[in-house]
């Protein structure tokens, strides 16, 4: 049944690159998979089931991400299924270093990998700017514009900028 | 009493202190003393509301009577509700508010890093995996309030001794266990809340340090939400939260 057998890596393949592609709903530089946000895309009896892990217990977006997965399998002609997983969490550290450096180019700041300053008060971690460079920034808010993000702002070149935050 | 009775009411004990402090952080929304503060108080609302909402999801599954996540959020009665009385408080001013966030979180973060690390609950060391994260940001974001107003100007640290001295007698309460919780304790599902309490004096103690601030001696500690006695202030909280869906049963957006 080897024939099988390669037909389904070929769909499961096929099914894969379909809902990787779908871009993230806020921050649409990136796509789902390179946030690390669709874990996987499996194919059981013909339905393509997308493994999704939220980024934030609230996060707004969760939903039209699951649809916008959902409707890029229906589109590429599976019946298709969301599955939430919880666990293991999203960490940033799941994204991947092709969607840090769109993240970058786009103008905001990928997290620095493996932090373990999260518990500390004041801390201390060095932001470089995505825009110049300079490590010479100043962090505005804890929070930005969405619940990944926080603020911050460069002192060289005085241009504000979204630091994805590390979780 | 079955096993699943004792994990849907420690449920509901959970996710009710989770959404009343929700809707009472969501109350700065749009009124916060900065732009960023307003953004920063919104973003911890809604860590609490998807912390909750699991919370309630899960605990209507466990119920099995065909409850919704907003059947147990929004249509229960006063009395019916499990959270501690710190979490319904009157925000007050600024200071009072990220002191009450400051308190919780304190609590909530070990409560999430045990159950992330030693349930034997798989839905809940999903939840908790990523609560765990959400609280050490809000520990770090309140701590550092707590500081900058406690060792700031003579009337941001007037407002921080306020704060500690109107809440820090409700703080005994997140220490208070139930037969519920004790239940799923034994079962290893949930820590006893009274296991976290040096974990918390410490946590609390560092920051004290820092703020320049005392923590007080509290000869009455202020009870009873565990056991659904609210203050007055949890009814008009209620009114606003149920509003809608007791005006539209089953509405949905």
């Amino acid at each position: 049944m080897g024939t099988t057998a390669s037909t389904h890596s070929i769909d499961q393949a096929r099914a894969w690159a379909a809902a990787a592609a779908v871009p993230d709903p806020e921050v649409p530089c990136v796509t789902v998979a390179e946030l690390g946000i669709l874990r996987d895309v499996t194919l059981e009896n013909g339905v393509a089931i997308a493994h999704v892990t939220p980024t934030y217990s609230g996060c707004p977006a969760v939903l039209a991400i699951e649809l916008a997965v959902k409707a890029a399998l229906l589109d590429a002609g599976f019946d298709a299924l969301i599955n939430r997983v919880m666990s293991p969490a999203w960490t940033t550290d799941w994204i991947t270093p092709e969607g840090r450096e769109k993240l970058r180019a786009y103008g905001i700041a990928p997290p620095v990998k493996g932090s373990n300053s999260k518990m500390a008060l004041f801390g201390e971690t060095i932001i470089n700017c995505p825009g110049c460079g300079s490590s010479d920034t100043q962090k505005i808010s804890e929070f930005g514009s969405t619940p990944c993000k926080a603020h911050y702002t460069c002192k060289s070149c005085a241009e504000p900028f979204d630091y994805f935050k590390c979780i | 009493m079955t096993a699943s009775d004792d994990l849907f009411n420690a449920l509901l004990q959970i996710a009710d202190d989770q959404l009343i402090l929700s809707h009472r952080v969501s109350e700065w929304t749009g009124h916060a003393p900065m732009l960023e503060e307003d953004l920063g108080l919104s973003n911890l609302a809604l860590d609490l509301l998807g912390q909750a909402r699991a919370l309630y999801a899960y605990a209507g599954e466990v119920e099995g009577k065909g409850r919704t996540e907003d059947d147990l959020a929004f249509l229960r009665l006063e009395g019916e509700y499990l959270n501690c009385l710190l979490v319904e408080r009157p925000n007050g001013d600024f200071a009072h508010t990220i002191l009450r966030q400051l308190y919780f979180a304190a609590f909530m973060h070990p409560f999430w890093q045990w159950v992330a690390a030693n349930s034997s609950d798989e839905i809940l060391r999903g939840i908790a995996g990523k609560a765990e994260k959400e609280m050490a940001y809000h520990v770090r974001h309140c701590g550092e309030w707590v500081v900058r107003l406690g060792d700031g100007t003579d009337e941001s640290a007037a407002r921080m001794k306020a704060a500690v001295n109107g809440l820090h007698h409700y703080t005994d309460e997140l220490f208070q266990g139930s037969p519920a919780i004790t239940a799923c304790a034994a079962q290893n599902t949930l820590p006893e809340p009274e296991s976290l309490r040096a974990g918390w004096t410490a946590t609390i103690g560092n920051i004290f340090a820092q703020a320049l601030l005392e923590v007080p001696e509290v000869a009455y500690p202020q009870t009873g939400g565990r056991i659904g006695e609210h203050g007055e202030d949890m009814g008009h909280l209620l009114a606003e939260l149920q509003y809608m869906q007791r005006a539209y049963p089953d509405m949905s957006w």
